[in-house]
């Protein structure tokens, strides 16, 4: 048995989710999928589930089509899905959620009798009474796959599944793979931790920027997986570091109020200074940024900004102390779809008179857009801008004076001139004294900019490391969660 | 753009009436009125009397500031569908006025007209706060809001404020006539409701279009996470968006009390609230359209009282004509954004 995908093409706007993905997965042994996040791994899953349809392409089951766009064609083919959040309904009971999306009439003894002998098989311990709020994530995941099994899945595909389960919880579902894909099932591991991949697969294939770029059989150098998943890093350009002036941004045992993270920080980042914040999405960088940038109240712990204390302050006042988050999520966070160029800058503009005078605005607006050199024109919608020219446009409205700035991935979907922009002015700002923090995944940006860098893992900062010192390949072990030797 | 891209853009802001006129008529035939007869009726009665122009201009008070009202909310993104209890409880604070106030209508109707603006603007603050800090859905609360207002007005109008003699649901007794809106000449329309309710549109449009709270609200609107981010006090501005809808709706009530029934009525907001919703839809959010379609609607409305005495028609054939209407707008409006969407995907693939 074998499942294959061909040419899958998905496009979210101008994102190339995925970009023509060719796969082979085989039955009786266990895939690895691995990849950054946003390298196009979901959306592929998804797709193979039915639950997005893609743009073009074709799904192979031993070589028969499968009806794409649809997670009831994809289930009646035998393709299951274990998503990252188990798909329970936690008022129910465990018997209520085996026997629901079967789609047929079942009795509820035969029913209660299978759920049963499936879940000793396997050495789960599922009371099909409980209810499935009572259930941890570990033991919800049990009962999705028993489910799935029951409904007739050939193909499991289990995305991200350690997240949020305990050790031995995680010990007795690798079991369970291992003994599914020895029964001959096709099982695809989609993950970005390389640990796991190792210790499971036999073979994985590495997706990059919606496309895949390598597939390895495992064993395999370690190294060489993290060359696939981010590139080969070029020796960055040293720059010039300036010594950090005084502290203005402080955090003393500053835990962010976020069910992910594991340890609270202790940070002192200087006038001037620049931090990278590396790691794997969802390590725990965006809850440290967001906590930083006052959007919400750390669980415990103090922040100081320029040596005021802002801990229980309100976002509103961490902006009037100077300190500016740039989100990721350009058109979701930044900008307001709809609304003109001409308008953001009014709206960023504080104070000015009550009647706007549209013409002045208007060739204020001009002005700013030559300035920034945004391609766009004054009266053009913040949604028509390429991502690059949004990036611009979202620096262009940021105060000109600025204490601290945090940023989420900054550069990101730029091409290498729209990037190299966005430093240039991101580093003068620098030079005049605004402390930058910056998450990012890329690697290269990292080393270039930073001075220093924290690397996030699994909640926690695994370790700080001078940018200047760390070459790429340890980075990314780092990142990986591995100690580099 | 071209003559040709003119002239279809023009064609499809056509379309709707188009279709409005076609599946009128196929609803006409159907309850087998003749439809010639059926627009003529509607049309003599609203605009062919001066009795008739006079009470079409007295409807399109309240439901014009109604509509002026939602533009605000529907600005901020909000749905206000609580409107016609602001209506109301702004009639109720103007009855209350006329009653209590004694003195000259120089006194008495400015009075009436404030209270009115500030009882709405009260009941459209409280589903606000009920929204901003309750997390209550403005829907519900509302709606919820909008059935507490009828049960007080039908209580006042039953119990402490009934007629002299005999409780009845037909109103309480008429204002004393110092409380009436004065009236222009021989007609039964008043120039003061008249004239506030123009000079209101026009400045909601102006508040809208042309500064920077207006600018400020549709940022909200949009985007209320961008808009937050960015530093507006989101949060206030959704509050002032709901005082501002309340007032206008208030207003309208008590104007409509005081110039059209002279007393409080059960029904005194007259469903003007739900209608202005429809209007603000079919006029696509824009302040500019509501002025004449309300004018339209309210021709709907008052004329189609004619079609009972005339043809044996139930006048809610009028209602029926009216929700059609929206409902052929908004799917043409579905259309064309399906339309303009698809396009602009096929140009983006090809380019």
């Amino acid at each position: 048995m074998s499942l294959e995908l061909r040419g899958i093409h998905k496009r979210y706007g101008s994102v190339r989710a995925n970009d023509g993905v060719d796969l082979i997965l085989e039955a009786g042994s266990i895939h690895g999928l691995l990849g950054e996040n946003g390298a196009g791994k979901s959306t592929l899953m998804k797709v193979l589930s039915g639950f997005v349809a893609p743009d073009s392409g074709r799904v192979l089951l031993d070589g028969r089509p499968v009806r794409l766009g649809s997670t009831r064609a994809a289930i009646r083919a035998g393709i299951g899905m274990l998503h990252q959040d188990p798909l329970v309904f936690l008022p129910f009971t465990v018997l209520d959620n085996f026997i629901l999306g079967s789609g047929r009439r079942v009795r509820r003894a035969a029913a209660r009798r299978d759920l049963q002998r499936m879940a000793d098989q396997f050495g789960f311990r599922l009371d099909p009474e409980a209810p499935a709020r009572s259930l941890t994530v570990g033991e919800r995941q049990q009962l999705e796959i028993v489910r799935l099994l029951w409904l007739g899945a050939r193909v499991l595909i289990l995305d991200e599944p350690t997240t949020g389960i305990s050790a031995t919880q995680q010990e007795r579902l690798f079991a369970t793979l291992r003994a599914l894909a020895e029964q001959g099932m096709i099982v695809a591991f989609v993950s970005h931790k390389l640990e796991e991949v190792e210790a499971l697969c036999r073979r994985v294939t590495v997706m990059r920027r919606g496309r895949v770029v390598g597939e390895a059989d495992l064993p395999c150098p370690t190294e060489r997986l993290v060359e696939m998943m981010f590139g080969r890093v070029q020796v960055p350009v040293v720059r010039e570091r300036a010594a950090p002036g005084d502290a203005v941004l402080e955090l003393q045992g500053m835990r962010p109020a976020d069910r992910g993270v594991a340890e609270s920080h202790t940070l002192a980042v200087g006038r001037g200074e620049v931090i990278g914040l590396a790691g794997l999405e969802g390590s725990g960088q965006r809850p440290f940024l967001r906590t930083c940038a006052g959007l919400q109240r750390p669980a415990e712990g103090r922040i100081r900004v320029a040596g005021r204390d802002l801990t229980r302050a309100r976002y509103r006042e961490f902006r009037r102390a100077g300190v500016h988050f740039l989100p990721a999520g350009r058109l979701e966070e930044g900008l307001i779809s709809g609304l003109t160029l001409t308008e953001h800058f009014l709206l960023a503009s504080p104070g000015g008179s009550f009647v706007i005078d549209w013409a002045q605005a208007e060739a204020e607006a001009a002005a700013t857009i030559a300035e920034n050199l945004i391609v766009g024109s004054p009266r053009s919608a913040a949604e028509e801008l390429s991502g690059g020219n949004q990036q611009r446009l979202l620096l262009s409205l940021m105060p000109s004076e600025v204490q601290v700035l945090l940023m989420e991935h900054p550069t990101r979907g730029l091409d290498l001139e729209s990037a190299d922009w966005v430093w240039r002015r991101l580093l003068e700002r620098s030079r005049r004294g605004t402390a930058i923090v910056f998450a990012s995944s890329d690697l290269e940006e990292l080393l270039r900019y930073s001075d220093r860098i924290l690397v996030f893992f699994a909640g926690k900062v695994l370790r700080e490391v001078p940018a200047e010192t760390i070459s790429g390949e340890d980075l990314g072990y780092l990142i990986g969660g591995k100690d580099p030797r | 753009m071209s003559v040709l891209a003119r002239s279809r853009s023009a064609a499809t802001a056509l379309l709707p009436f188009a279709l409005v006129l076609v599946v009128g008529v196929l609803l006409l035939i159907s309850v087998s009125a003749p439809p010639l007869e059926v627009f003529r009726l509607i049309f003599q009665g609203a605009l062919g009397s001066q009795a008739g122009l006079s009470t079409t201009l007295m409807v399109w008070v309240p439901l014009v500031l109604a509509a002026a009202g939602l533009v605000v909310t529907f600005t901020a993104g909000l749905w206000n569908i609580g409107i016609e209890g602001q209506i109301i409880v702004g009639a109720v604070a103007g009855a209350l006025v006329a009653r209590t106030v004694i003195g000259p209508p120089l006194l008495v109707i400015p009075l009436l007209i404030l209270a009115g603006a500030v009882g709405g603007m009260l009941w459209g603050l409280l589903v606000g706060v009920l929204r901003v800090y309750g997390r209550v859905n403005e829907i519900f609360g509302g709606l919820g809001l909008f059935f507490v207002a009828t049960g007080l007005v039908v209580y006042l109008v039953i119990g402490p404020w009934q007629r002299a003699g005999s409780a009845s649901t037909s109103g309480t007794d008429l204002f004393r006539r110092e409380a009436w809106l004065p009236r222009a000449g021989g007609w039964r329309f008043s120039w003061v409701a008249l004239g506030l309710a123009v000079a209101l549109v026009v400045g909601v449009y102006l508040l809208m279009r042309g500064t920077r709270f207006g600018l400020r609200l549709r940022a909200v609107g949009r985007n209320g996470r961008s808009a937050f981010l960015m530093g507006i006090t989101t949060n206030r501005h959704l509050l002032a968006a709901f005082a501002l809808c309340g007032a206008l709706g208030g207003l309208g009530g008590a104007l409509h009390a005081a110039g059209f029934h002279h007393k409080l009525v059960p029904a005194v907001s007259g469903g003007y609230g739900f209608l202005g919703i429809l209007v603000v839809l079919l006029a696509g959010f824009r302040a500019v359209w509501i002025a004449p379609i309300a004018f339209f609607f309210a021709v709907i409305s008052v004329g189609s009282t004619q079609l009972q005495l005339r043809l044996q028609l139930h006048s809610s054939l009028a209602g029926v004509l009216q929700g059609v209407l929206v409902l052929c707008a908004l799917l043409v409006g579905g259309w064309q954004l399906r339309r303009a969407h698809l396009s602009r995907r096929r140009a983006e693939e090809g380019g």
